[in-house]
Order: structure tokens, then C-alpha cells, then sequence
């Protein structure tokens, strides 16, 4: 995708492996996996060349999570430290979670106090998954999180499934709400950083995205660590459209709203166990309908 | 009678001409498939000749310990291990074997110049390599598979690290050598280049080499890596276009 198609004409998709010269014109600057060697431009990574006007870079094929603020991410707690939370989400590093970047059950605002400090283990602790945003960056290039709307929080009642992040698309929504078949809700949090979180859907589709009311109960709600209750044909649900996504990560398509639900469809005649081993065959019919 | 390395046709104990490599094949786990349930963030699988290894990467990531921590730039470190069932003779492994130890810090060492550590401050590298058949040359299979395995994961690299070995035996030097070679005698040197800079960044030689003789298979050596480098980016070049089909 060039911006401008005069100099590019060439090839729409310019590969370079590393060591290769990229340009050895010096109008251009030094952009994501180049170098500079003398008056030359050379690749470190195996990738694609993008050019936005003169800045050059080249972009991976595959490679870790590096978020950008305001992503939507699933991640697990890994650690408890003094005033924040450490969250894996499959990035170079982990993520910090501040204990001012949360909603604290009792009222949205209050001041953090030393009792709440020693009381974090209570509200997040070790592997429990979250859903946050990107707040903004460190120095050093780690994130840090907050989850202070109540759409973010603890995740209970679902199941995780993690995919290359290279599929999952920024978009405007990130939580995606299907109703299967009447009174059959899956809910879908398609992390930035790869992490899906597949769960029990709520039985109010329009709720779906919504700050709900932020009442006492829904703050004391919010780090529960139980689950709902879910009948068999719910876990079913729950286990298809996981490994529906799981089929669309094996044929390296976007995972997308639309896409899921097609796959899914699709995926009907076939049993839930031999979706991903399928998935050839699903992800074609998926395409045809589309 | 002791055979010759190179018999008078002019042809070695597998049918080579002494400047010839051996067969090569390889694989990069693609992002969902191959290698995909072990985690990795990169994977190679590397046949040349009989030698075969296989690579993981895992990272830029979270560092395991809090020791291994460096502000400034991203810690290596690699595994290196021979599969009991690789050669002909059952081996059970000593955990701490000198050998192995060796070669994953002769690896280290020679990535850590090349990979851009300095732009994953705070992270972690992790190189497991798996020689799962052993027909000599472990060191420079391990270092072109482990070439792969890090361009696979996305891991940015100054240039190639592309690696051949090559040893002297009755008058001639002679390309890529095997086990049975390695078994006649044959001083075997392993060398490392970066095919952009031609710098070489990995020279390894355990027995004696006249030194008359050193510039002959050191050239030959660089004319293996030079080969070797065209095959690993037809190589990458082609496991790109597949994925992108």
C-alpha cells in the first residue's frame, strides 16, 4: 500500500531480507528495521518495504506485539509488586497496570490508600486474565495499561485463545457481541495483542461496548472470581467460535467481526473437535459466502 | 589400508567434488502452522546432508530471571543440544556436557554481534537448538538454521550470519564435511561470514592445520558461505511468498 505510486510503480510489495539494501538514495530517512550503512539504506529484518513519504521502514512478517495507545489488549496477570500489577500480553515486555489506573470497588473516586495497597492481591492476582487498554509507554519501551472504563476488568467465564497479533486488525470494535441462535450469546474481546477472550455472552446484545450503569454492585462485580453459571450449550458455543478462531489463525486470515460469524456458520456441519484440523476446508466456504 | 579423503578420480567417500556442498533442504514453521504449538516466536528446520537441526527462538520477551535483566539492551541466551538419538550409538547426555556448553557460547557469541540487541532494552532471548541427526558439521547447520530461526521471528540482524565448514585431507581441501570425514583425520575448520560486510565473525578450528594450507580452505570455506547465503535467501525469499499466497 504506497502512499504515493510514482517511485513505487515498480512492485507493489517490495521484499528485502536483512543486509539488503533498500535504497541508496540519502533523500530518505531511516525508519522500523533499516540501518544505516554509509550512504546506504540495509534491512535487519525479513519484511515488506513501506514508504510514507521519505521515511522507510520495513515491516516484518511476523514478529512480537508492539502496541499502540488506546489498543484494546487481553492480558494475564504475571506479578503483584507495590503499586501496580505486572501483565503479560505477549509483548517484549511485560506491562505495568498501576493501582491508580483501576476502578477500585466503592465509588470511582476516592484516593488510593496504603490499605488498598496491600489489598491488590484481593483484587488481581497472579494468572487472573484481564482485559485493559494502552495507556501510554514508559522510557524503556514497556506499557502501561488502565482498565477505568467498565468494559475493561477481570475476565471470568469464557476461555482464552491466542493467535499471531499480525491478524488482528485495529478497528472500531474490539468487543463483539453474537448471538448464535436465540438466547445463545457468545461475547468476543479480540485483544490487539493476539489474545482472544471468548466467553459467555450477555443476555442484553445492546449492552454489548456499554459503560453499564456503574452501580456499587457492578464495582464489587468487577473482580469477582467466580463464574456465571453456563449450561452445555453455552460451553459449546464458547469452544466452536474459539476454535473457529483458532482455524482462521492456521489459515493466516484476518480475524474480523464479520469473518468469525461466516467461519462459524460454515463450521456447522462439522463437529466442534475437528474444526481447526478442517480448517481448510471452513475458511474456503467462509470465503464463498462472503 | 587407510582410504583416501579425496580418491584419485578426484571424488570423496559420498560422491562429492571437494568444493561441492551437501544437499540442503529447510523449513520455516510458518506464524500459525509447523512449530506453532511449541510457542516460539521463530522456527527453522535445517537438513544439510544428513545433519539435521532444528531452531526455536522465543522472544523478545519478559526475562525469566531478574539477574539476566540489562537496561540497555536485550540478553541472549542459547541451547544447544544433541539429541541422544543422533548419532549411531545411543548416547544418555551429561547434563552439563563441556561440548554442548561450548558450542551454544561460540553461537551466543557470534549472534549477539549481529542481532540489533541494543533495540529490546529489558527483554530476552532465547535460542534452543536441536541437532536431531548428527552427520558432522553441527556448528555451521546450527548457525544457518539459527540464521533462519531469528529472521523468522521478526528478530532485526545487521546482515545473514551464514556459516560452511572446510578441511584439508591427502592435498585437498575440501567443502562441508562429513562425519565420516571428521572420523579421517580431517582438520575441519568452521567459519561465519556476513555476507554484506564480509567480515568473518565465527572462525573455529579444534585440531591442527598447516599453515600453507589455512588460506586454501579458509578461501574454500568462504566460497561455501557465499553459496550458502544465495540458497538461504532463495530460501526466505520463497517461505515469504508462500505465506503471502
Amino acid at each position: 500500500m504506497d502512499t504515493e505510486m510514482g517511485e513505487a510503480e515498480h512492485a507493489m510489495l517490495h521484499f528485502v531480507t536483512p543486509g539488503e539494501t533498500v535504497t541508496a538514495d540519502t533523500v530518505f530517512m531511516r525508519g522500523h528495521g533499516t540501518y544505516n550503512d554509509g550512504e546506504e539504506l540495509v534491512a535487519t529484518v525479513a519484511g515488506v518495504v513501506e514508504r510514507i513519504n521519505k521515511l522507510i521502514s520495513v515491516k516484518p512478517l511476523r514478529a512480537r506485539f508492539s502496541g499502540e495507545i488506546g489498543d484494546v489488549v487481553v492480558g494475564r496477570i504475571s506479578e503483584v509488586t507495590q503499586k501496580r500489577w505486572r501483565v503479560n500480553m505477549g509483548a517484549r515486555q511485560d506491562a505495568a497496570l498501576l493501582l491508580a489506573a483501576v476502578n477500585l470497588p466503592g465509588g470511582e473516586l476516592r484516593r488510593r490508600s496504603e490499605s488498598d495497597e496491600l489489598q491488590m492481591r484481593q483484587l488481581l492476582s497472579e494468572g487472573d486474565m484481564i482485559s485493559a487498554e494502552i495507556q501510554g509507554f514508559f522510557q524503556d519501551g514497556s506499557a502501561s495499561l488502565h482498565t477505568r472504563s467498565l468494559k475493561y476488568g477481570k475476565l471470568r467465564s469464557g476461555s482464552l485463545v491466542t493467535v499471531p497479533s499480525s491478524l488482528v486488525k485495529r478497528s472500531k470494535a474490539h468487543f463483539l457481541h453474537y448471538t448464535l441462535s436465540p438466547g445463545l450469546h457468545v461475547d468476543v474481546i479480540l485483544g490487539m495483542n493476539g489474545f482472544v477472550w471468548v466467553s459467555k455472552g450477555s443476555k442484553d446484545a445492546n449492552k454489548k461496548g456499554d459503560v453499564p450503569n456503574s452501580t456499587q454492585e457492578d464495582a464489587d462485580a468487577l473482580y469477582a472470581n467466580v463464574n456465571e453459571p453456563i449450561t452445555n450449550e453455552e460451553r459449546m458455543a464458547i469452544a466452536r467460535v474459539s476454535n473457529c478462531i483458532l482455524a482462521i489463525a492456521k489459515e493466516s486470515e484476518l480475524i474480523t467481526e464479520a469473518f468469525i460469524l461466516l467461519v462459524h456458520e460454515a463450521s456447522l456441519r462439522i463437529d466442534c473437535k475437528d474444526i481447526v484440523a478442517n480448517s481448510k476446508q471452513i475458511i474456503d466456504a467462509a470465503k464463498m459466502s462472503y | 589400508m587407510k582410504s583416501d579423503v579425496v580418491s584419485p578420480e578426484g571424488f570423496r567417500c559420498d560422491g562429492r567434488r571437494p568444493n561441492e556442498l551437501r544437499r540442503f533442504n529447510c523449513d520455516m514453521g510458518t506464524a500459525s502452522g509447523g512449530y506453532a504449538g511449541s510457542g516460539a516466536d521463530g522456527a527453522a528446520y535445517v537438513e544439510q546432508g544428513n545433519t539435521r537441526c532444528l531452531v526455536l527462538v522465543f522472544g523478545p520477551k519478559e526475562p525469566s530471571m531478574r539477574s539476566a535483566v540489562l537496561h540497555d539492551r536485550a540478553t541472549l541466551s542459547v541451547e544447544f543440544n544433541i539429541a541422544s538419538f543422533s548419532s549411531g550409538e545411543r548416547k544418555t547426555k551429561l547434563r552439563k556436557d563441556k561440548r554442548l556448553l561450548e558450542m551454544a557460547s561460540i553461537i551466543k557469541s557470534t549472534f549477539e554481534s549481529v542481532i540489533l540487541m541494543s533495540s529490546f532494552p529489558r527483554s530476552e532471548i532465547t535460542i534452543q537448538i536441536q541437532i536431531l541427526q548428527f552427520d558432522g558439521g553441527s556448528l555451521h547447520t546450527a548457525v544457518n538454521a539459527t540464521t533462519l530461526a531469528l529472521m523468522n521471528a521478526g528478530i532485526p540482524m545487521e546482515d545473514y550470519v551464514v556459516a560452511c565448514s572446510a578441511g584439508f585431507g591427502n592435498g585437498h581441501p575440501i567443502l562441508d564435511v562429513n562425519y565420516t570425514e571428521e572420523g579421517m583425520d580431517v582438520p575441519v575448520i568452521s567459519l561465519g561470514i556476513t555476507p554484506r560486510s564480509g567480515k568473518v565473525i565465527l572462525l573455529n578450528l579444534e585440531s591442527r592445520l598447516h599453515l600453507d594450507e589455512f588460506e586454501k580452505v579458509v578461501t574454500l570455506a568462504r566460497d561455501g558461505c557465499t553459496q550458502m547465503h544465495e540458497i538461504l535467501d532463495t530460501a526466505v525469499r520463497s517461505s515469504a511468498e508462500a505465506l503471502a499466497r
